[in-house]
């Protein structure tokens, strides 16, 4: 396992397994009436929020606690960062009061990969999210929730995607989610189809290792998953889109569309949602959409990143470690 | 007065020639020459060219003396071959004054190292709008010819055609930094494969390529000449390439980067590779050589950008825009340009010496290395290898995207109105 988890792209295939067969095991924590393991008591972890993102925050927080982590919440706003602090002076700050993990969300891209690799900080580093580049434990969040419906909680063990056939749609430009699911999910072999107006794909999307279309009627037949992107109402302003409502027309998905996808397919999104938008009420409302089942994912998610990073590489349940099994 | 005898340098990459220099001249050229009274300078296997001339240097000051300062930029500058560089107008403030011009001339004739011809301002602050004093910047003592708002576009057209048209009167250029602002607003790397997959704001080649190609139409209409800065992708080749064989008077320029970096260096998110013109792909790249060596670009110009520390040790989206290259430029051509083959040392002295003081129309540099011509001269070993090493730079500022790489050749000798600058690398 990697020491830092910067990128979907850094994954294998076999990494990207074992982290969701772990997030299983931590499924079954959830399941508990103590929601609780010690695999991280005694180690410190500092959630470092540049950006304001209250669900990853709190899903991270979550995850952290429920392995028995000593959690420090960094919200940048009010602190010296937003007087003008170094990215540097932080790390090296959070480095002095001796961290185990940083999990970083941060607006700039690539901050996360400065941290890993610049030398400023030992400690762990979990992309939680940086600028229009990467979200990768949200990518496999999304991965955990199709290999549960799609294939099964226990049928899915040591299981990959191959051959699911996933559609994303929306602003790919603007979306770390995007990126982070095309690579992941080619990783664990599924079929990934973007669909978005011409304008919210980014030059350069015909290398990336997926399908792209501009019309969402043909291919929701041939979806086993349709991602559904947020749009913010803000991208109007910048002739991305001529309208709200023409956006909505020609990519958002309704209940006709819905009823287009095969009987087994899902309907995902990360959140937050824009009803009226990307997705209308019905649809979000639906049986077959499964954005709460991805938060409650993302819990276990996390935690088996967290503990594959920190804490070791056997199976979740067969273990109970301490701070000196460093 | 005292003589200088340089023996058996290879004169534009040529025969081995001994060169005497008496007082500010050159004396004598031949072989055999007498070493008598002479101090000597042995530079068998090395080549003399004629002082290397750079139209676009960041020097900083007044403002920035943080970065660098006329006198540390003019150390580096003696460094790296060069004896005159043009200094551009983006201080604080902006040298769009007959004041700040003179102001930073003054600070270039007294540093000693190399002669510095201020850059005026196009417009009041490089804001775009109004016309900076233009003729009070060419008659002041600073002399200026050549005006820019680089690291800002003149994007407006109407103002773009008045200053081509205005600087006739007393033979100016204007010198286009070729960025049309609204095509790369949040821009943060070169558009294409890269920047899709990193997930940073894309700089498409269109929006350099859509200014120069109404700029050249612009200076055909008025009958001006204008310059192109740091040219840097295939398209805007092209467009030179076209207006060159309408007899369009343009001329234009490429950055050592240009030629050697692509964006594939941004993979790794350091800010050291962050630049604007950005670097573009290797395609852009071979494009530039091949322009370069066949006259489409007329000449090499460093876009030498100091910036502290604390501007490039950051995330890359807070990080500053610009590399340092007077130091290494003459390295970083023959590694692209004559170790390849694509032009000899004779082309090189164009492209680094005649053909910049030409556009800056500058008095005394990039003249023929012959007998009654001003001795600025520059010596260079070209069997020299050695890795960079920024801790040796004269330089105030540190931000090379070279460090550690290994480069051929280095500057032996630099020589200024028949002063050494430089003596075996060192700073006089």
């Amino acid at each position: 396992m990697m020491r830092h988890l910067i990128s979907a792209a850094d994954l294998s295939r076999d990494d990207a397994v074992l982290i969701l067969d772990t997030a299983e095991e931590m499924a079954r924590v959830a399941d508990r009436p103590i929601k609780k393991l010690p695999a991280l008591r005694g180690r410190t972890v500092v959630n470092l929020f540049f950006e304001d993102s209250t669900r990853t925050r709190i899903s991270f927080e979550a995850a952290e606690k429920r392995l028995s982590a000593d959690v420090i919440n960094f919200a940048a706003k009010g602190s010296s960062v937003s007087k003008g602090e170094s990215l540097k002076d932080t790390a090296q700050t959070l480095e002095a009061m001796g961290v185990d993990a940083v999990v970083i969300r941060h607006g700039a891209s690539g901050a996360p990969y400065n941290l890993a690799t610049s030398g400023w900080i030992d400690a762990a580093v979990i992309n939680a999210g940086d600028g229009t580049h990467q979200h990768p434990t949200q990518a496999l969040l999304d991965a955990f929730t199709m290999r549960r419906r799609l294939i099964g909680p226990d049928a899915g063990l040591g299981q990959d995607l191959g051959g699911k056939r996933i559609t994303i749609v929306g602003d790919v430009l603007h979306s770390r989610v995007a990126r982070s699911n095309v690579d992941l999910l080619h990783t664990l072999g599924a079929q990934v189809t973007l669909v978005a107006p011409p304008t919210l794909l980014p030059v350069g999307v015909e290398t990336w290792p997926c399908e792209v279309s501009y019309d969402l009627d043909q291919v929701l037949a041939k979806s086993d998953a349709v991602m559904m992107l947020r749009v913010q109402r803000e991208r109007m302003n910048a002739a991305f889109f001529p309208t709200e409502r023409e956006y909505a027309r020609r990519y958002g998905l309704d209940g006709d569309r819905m009823a287009k996808m095969p009987e087994h397919a899902i309907v995902m999104h990360p959140g937050p949602m824009v009803r009226g938008m990307e997705i209308t009420a019905d649809v979000a409302d639906s049986e077959r959409c499964t954005a709460i089942e991805q938060v409650a994912n993302g819990v276990h998610t996390r935690m088996a990143v967290l503990y594959l990073l920190l804490g070791g590489n056997e199976p979740a349940g067969a273990t109970t470690r301490t701070e000196e099994s460093k | 007065m005292s003589k200088i005898l340089i023996r058996g340098a290879k004169v534009l990459g040529g025969e081995a020639q001994d060169v005497l220099i008496d007082g500010e001249t050159i004396a004598a050229v031949g072989t055999g020459l007498s070493a008598e009274g002479a101090t000597v300078v042995e530079a068998e296997g090395q080549v003399l060219l004629p002082g290397l001339v750079d139209l676009h240097t960041h020097l900083r000051e007044p403002g920035r003396e943080d970065s660098e300062t006329v006198l540390t930029g003019t150390k580096a500058a003696a460094r790296g071959g060069w004896t005159a560089v043009h200094a551009m107008a983006n201080t604080f403030p902006v040298a769009d004054t007959a004041g700040v011009v003179e102001q930073v001339w003054r600070l270039g004739r007294e540093s000693g190292y190399c002669d510095v011809q201020p850059i005026g301002a196009v417009t009041v602050g490089l804001e775009g709008k109004q016309l900076a004093e233009l003729g009070a910047m060419h008659d002041s003592a600073a002399g200026v010819k050549v005006f820019s708002d680089d690291g800002k576009c003149v994007d407006d057209a109407v103002i773009m055609r008045r200053a081509l048209e205005y600087v006739k009167a007393f033979d100016g250029v204007v010198a286009q930094h070729a960025q049309e602002p609204r095509l790369t607003e949040g821009a943060q790397m070169n558009e294409g494969t890269v920047s899709a997959e990193l997930g940073l704001g894309g700089w498409p080649a269109v929006a350099e390529e859509s200014i120069i190609a109404r700029d050249v139409l612009l200076a055909e209409h008025v009958g001006s000449r204008v310059h192109i800065c740091h040219l840097s992708t295939a398209g805007s080749v092209e467009i030179v390439r076209w207006a060159k064989s309408r007899g369009i008077n343009v001329t234009a320029e490429v950055t050592p980067h240009h030629l050697l970096l692509t964006d594939e260096m941004v993979r790794t998110y350091n800010p050291v590779y962050k630049v604007n013109p950005p670097l573009r792909t290797e395609r852009d790249v071979m494009a530039l050589r091949e322009a370069l060596a066949d006259g489409t670009i007329d000449i090499v110009a460093t876009d030498h950008a100091p910036h502290p520390g604390e501007d490039k040790d950051c995330e890359w989206a807070a990080a500053a825009m610009g590399m340092v290259g007077l130091e290494t430029a003459l390295s970083v051509v023959q590694q692209t340009m004559v170790d390849t083959g694509l032009l000899d040392w004779a082309g090189v002295a164009e492209r680094m010496s005649v053909n910049p003081a030409k556009i800056g129309r500058l008095d005394g540099h990039g003249r023929p290395v012959s007998v009654g011509e001003p001795a600025n001269l520059t010596l260079v070993d070209p069997a020299y290898r050695g890795a960079v090493d920024p801790a040796d730079f004269a330089s105030r500022s540190r931000n090379t995207p070279y460090e550690g790489r290994e480069l051929p050749g280095r500057v032996t000798h630099t020589f200024l109105r028949g002063r050494a600058t430089v003596i075996d690398g060192n700073l006089t």
